[in-house]
C-alpha cells in the first residue's frame, strides 16, 4: 500500500541580496547609517513600507512541486545553484519557504551533514548520544542501538577517547553509523556520501537500501554521483535555476541531465555563497594548439585548466578530475596527487592553475562531463562542481566510428596491441 | 507509531504548539544541557570549583572595598554575607545573559543543518547558569550557619519563586539578546558593558531600603525584587515587601512575551542570516 506522504505545492524561496552578501551586519553600521544619512534611511524604510523598494532579490526556489509514496527513494540532481540544497532546508523545516504549502506526513530525519554537533572534546560514546538526540532520537532508542551504532563504525577500541583525536575516517565512519541508525518514516539525505572511503560507502548504500526496501521509507536523496543515484532511486527530480526541469525515471532524467548543457570552452564559476577556505574560479579546455576549444578531436591530446584561489594555509587538498559520459559513467578519474610534487603542498594562501593533460586515443566519441572538485580525501569536499564544463569528442575517424552510439559500446578506448598471425597447418 | 501530519508554510504564527514541540523535544534540552556542562568542566583545570571560586573572591574582593574602606550600608548583617545573597542571584543573571546571548551563534553548524524549537539553545543555556548557582549555594549555607542565621520559614517558600523570576527574567532577556545576536553581531561586544551598567542599578552591592521611593520604579528591574527578597527571607534584613516581588514578576512577565515574540519573529531567518 502506498499513500503520499509527501506532498509539495509551488514551492518558493526568496532571497534578499543583502542576507547573502556576507553574513551578519554590525549594529554599529546600522546606527552609523542612519545618523549619517537619515533622510535616506527614512525614504528606504518609507518604501520598504509601500513596496516600492527595488528588489534586490533572487528566487533560489520557484514553483517547485512534486509528491513522493511511501517507499519511494527519490533522486535530486542539478547542478551547483539550481536550488537542491534549499530544497532539502525547507522539507527539513530549517528554513521556511517564502510561498507554497508542503504536506508531510510522518517523522522526518534529515542529514544535510554527517556528525551534526559533534564535539571534538567529547568521547565517541558521549558524542553518538547527543548527534543521536540531535538527529531526534530519543534517548532509550539510542540506548538500544547503541552496540549496533558502535559495531557498523568499528570503532570499540576509542569509544572512550575523545573524537578530537579520532583520524578523520573513524570520525566519518562514527558520524555515519548514527546516521545510519535513524528509523524516520522519511529521510532526506544531503550529498552526504561523497565523504567517507568507498568500502564504508558502499555499506552506507546498502544499509539505505536494505531500509527501504524492508520497512517502506521514503528517501529524498540530492546527490552528484550519478551512480548512487541510479542504483538507488526510482524516481528522480532535475532541478535547474530553482525550478523543476524534468521529474520522473531516473535513467531518463539522468540521460536527459548529461545531455542537455551546451558544450563551452570556459567556464567561470560564481563566487560560492559563504567564503570557502578554497574554491575554484574558471575551468577552460584547449587542444594542441594552445587553442580555447569546446570539442577536440579523439585523435589528438588536450588540455583541462583549472584556475583556483587558496584563501587560508591549507595543510592537504585534493584537486580532482573526474569526467563522466552522457549514459552517466564515470570514465575517468584523475587527481593532483599523480603529479608527485609535494612542493605545493601545505597550500598557501594565494591563487593557483592547474594543467590536466588528457592523452589521445583514449576517450571515444560522446560528450563529457567535468566535475571538478578539491577534496581532502576520504573526509570532506572543500568545492565541488558537478557539471562544471562541458565538451565534446568527435571522431576523426576511430575504430567505432562505424557504430552509430560510440558509447554504447565502449567508455574509453583501450590502446590494446592486436595481433594476427596464421597458424602453420598440422 | 502514529504517523503526524506536518504542514510547511511559510509563515509561521506564535502558537500552542510551540509550547507541546517544546515539550516533545525536552530530551535535546537535557542533552544540550549536558554537553554544555560537560565540555565547560572538561576544559577547566579546577573544573566545577570555578562556579565556586567566582563569587567567593567577588564577595572577598566587594567585601574590602565596599564593606570595610566605603562603609556601605548593609542593613545591619554583615557585610559578606549581605553581598554574597546579592551576587548569588547576579551572577546567575549576569552569567545566564552571557551565555545565552551566544546560545545560537555559538551553534551555528547545528542550526544551519537540523531543525528543533530553537528556544531549546537559550534555554539550555540558563539552565547550565542554574547548576552553578545551586554549586554557589553551598556556600551560603556555609556562611549562614558561619553567622548563625536561620532563614525564616516564609523563606524557604518565597525563595523558589525568586529563582523562577530570575530564570524567567534571563530566558526572556536572554531570548531578546540572543535574536539580536544573530543579526547584528556586535551585541557581543556591548553586552559586557550593559551587564556592568546594570549591576550597578541592580541593589547588589547596596541595600535596596537606600532606593527610598525610587524602590517602586527599580523594582521594574526584576532582580531588584530577587535580591531584595531573598536577603529579606534569609537574613531578616527587612520584612519581605510583596508589592515589590509582585511588581518583579509583573515586568518579568513583560520580559518573557517581549523576548518570545522577538525571538519568534526572527527564528524563521536565523539558518538563512546565521
Amino acid at each position: 500500500m502506498s499513500t503520499t506522504v509527501i506532498e509539495v505545492k509551488n514551492i518558493g524561496k526568496r532571497y534578499n541580496i543583502t542576507h547573502m552578501r556576507g553574513g551578519y551586519i554590525a549594529l554599529r553600521d546600522v546606527i552609523m547609517g542612519i545618523v549619517k544619512k537619515p533622510f535616506s534611511f527614512l525614504k528606504s524604510k518609507a518604501k520598504q513600507i509601500a513596496g516600492f523598494e527595488a528588489k534586490e532579490d533572487f528566487w533560489a526556489l520557484r514553483d517547485v512541486s512534486f509528491s513522493a509514496q511511501t517507499g519511494e527513494v527519490i533522486g535530486i540532481i542539478g547542478r551547483n545553484g539550481a536550488g537542491k540544497s534549499t530544497l532539502l532546508k525547507i522539507l527539513s523545516q530549517i528554513t521556511p519557504p517564502t510561498e507554497g504549502e508542503i504536506k508531510i506526513v510522518g517523522r522526518v530525519g534529515s542529514l544535510l551533514e554527517v556528525g551534526t554537533g559533534f564535539h571534538p572534546e567529547l568521547s565517541g560514546r558521549e558524542n553518538v548520544f547527543l548527534n543521536g538526540a540531535i538527529l531526534g532520537m530519543t534517548k532509550k532508542e539510542i540506548v538500544k542501538k547503541f552496540d549496533d551504532i558502535v559495531a557498523f563504525a568499528g570503532i570499540e577500541k576509542f569509544l572512550d577517547t575523545p573524537v578530537k583525536y579520532y583520524s578523520s575516517g573513524m570520525y566519518v565512519r562514527l558520524a555515519f553509523s548514527v546516521a545510519a541508525h535513524m528509523e524516520p518514516d522519511i529521510l532526506i539525505v544531503d550529498e552526504v556520501l561523497a565523504v567517507g572511503d568507498s568500502e564504508f560507502q558502499k555499506k552506507c548504500l546498502g544499509k539505505m537500501e536494505e531500509v527501504t526496501k524492508k520497512e517502506g521509507r521514503t528517501i529524498l536523496f540530492v546527490s552528484h554521483n550519478m551512480t548512487a543515484i541510479k542504483s538507488l532511486c526510482t524516481k528522480t527530480i532535475w532541478l535547474d535555476g530553482g525550478k523543476v526541469k524534468m521529474i520522473g525515471d531516473t535513467e531518463k532524467v539522468i540521460e536527459q541531465y548529461m545531455t542537455d548543457n551546451k558544450v563551452s570552452a570556459s567556464t567561470t564559476f560564481a563566487p560560492a555563497k559563504e567564503e570557502k577556505e578554497m574554491s575554484f574560479s574558471k575551468i577552460w579546455i584547449t587542444d594542441e594548439k594552445g587553442q580555447n576549444v569546446s570539442q577536440v578531436n579523439h585523435n589528438e591530446d588536450f588540455d583541462i585548466h583549472l584556475e583556483f584561489e587558496a584563501r587560508e594555509k591549507i595543510n592537504f587538498a585534493e584537486i580532482s578530475i573526474c569526467l563522466s559520459n552522457t549514459l552517466g559513467v564515470n570514465v575517468t578519474f584523475t587527481s593532483l596527487s599523480e603529479a608527485f610534487d609535494n612542493t605545493f603542498y601545505p597550500f598557501k594562501p594565494g591563487r593557483y592553475t592547474t594543467t590536466t593533460r588528457i592523452r589521445k586515443n583514449f576517450l571515444v566519441p560522446d560528450t563529457y562531463s567535468v566535475r571538478v572538485s578539491a577534496h581532502e580525501r576520504n573526509v570532506r569536499d572543500i568545492d565541488l562542481h558537478e557539471n562544471a564544463i562541458q565538451f565534446k569528442v568527435v571522431d576523426a575517424g576511430s575504430p567505432l566510428s562505424y557504430y552509430s552510439q560510440a558509447n554504447y559500446w565502449a567508455s574509453a578506448f583501450s590502446n590494446a596491441q592486436w595481433k594476427i598471425q596464421e597458424d602453420p597447418k598440422k | 507509531m502514529e504517523s503526524q501530519t506536518l504542514i510547511i508554510r511559510p509563515k509561521k504564527v506564535l502558537s500552542w504548539s510551540d509550547a507541546v514541540e517544546l515539550w516533545k523535544y525536552r530530551e535535546l534540552l537535557y542533552f544540550f544541557t549536558w554537553r554544555d556542562l560537560k565540555v565547560r568542566y572538561k576544559q577547566t583545570a579546577i573544573g566545577i570549583l570555578w562556579a565556586i571560586f567566582q563569587p567567593f573572591i567577588t564577595m572577598v574582593v566587594f567585601t574590602f572595598f565596599f564593606g570595610q574602606l566605603a562603609q556601605i550600608p548593609s542593613d545591619g548583617v554583615p557585610y559578606p554575607i549581605f553581598v554574597y545573597v546579592g551576587l548569588l542571584f547576579w551572577q546567575f543573571f549576569s552569567g545566564a545573559l552571557t551565555a545565552t546571548s551566544g546560545s545560537l551563534t555559538n551553534n551555528q553548524t547545528i542550526v544551519t543543518k537540523i531543525y528543533f524549537p530553537r528556544l531549546i539553545l537559550p534555554i539550555t543555556s540558563v539552565i547550565t547558569q542554574l547548576v552553578d548557582f545551586a554549586v554557589a549555594a553551598l556556600i551560603l549555607v556555609g556562611m549562614m550557619f558561619f553567622y548563625g542565621f536561620t532563614p525564616h520559614l516564609s523563606g524557604l517558600f518565597i525563595l523558589p519563586l525568586l529563582l523562577l523570576i530570575a530564570f524567567m527574567a534571563s530566558v526572556g532577556l536572554g531570548l531578546i539578546l540572543s535574536a539580536i545576536n544573530v543579526k547584528y553581531r556586535d551585541v557581543r561586544y556591548a553586552l559586557p558593558f550593559f551587564i556592568q551598567i546594570l549591576l550597578f542599578v541592580t541593589p547588589v552591592i547596596y541595600p535596596a531600603s537606600i532606593l527610598g521611593k525610587y524602590s517602586y520604579i527599580m523594582a521594574l528591574n526584576p532582580m531588584t525584587g530577587v535580591i531584595q527578597s531573598a536577603r529579606a527571607a534569609l537574613l531578616g534584613t527587612t520584612p519581605i515587601n510583596w508589592l515589590l516581588v509582585f511588581i518583579s514578576l509583573g515586568s518579568t512577565f513583560l520580559i518573557m512575551i517581549v523576548g518570545i515574540v522577538v525571538f519568534k519573529k526572527v527564528e524563521r531567518y536565523f539558518a538563512d542570516i546565521i
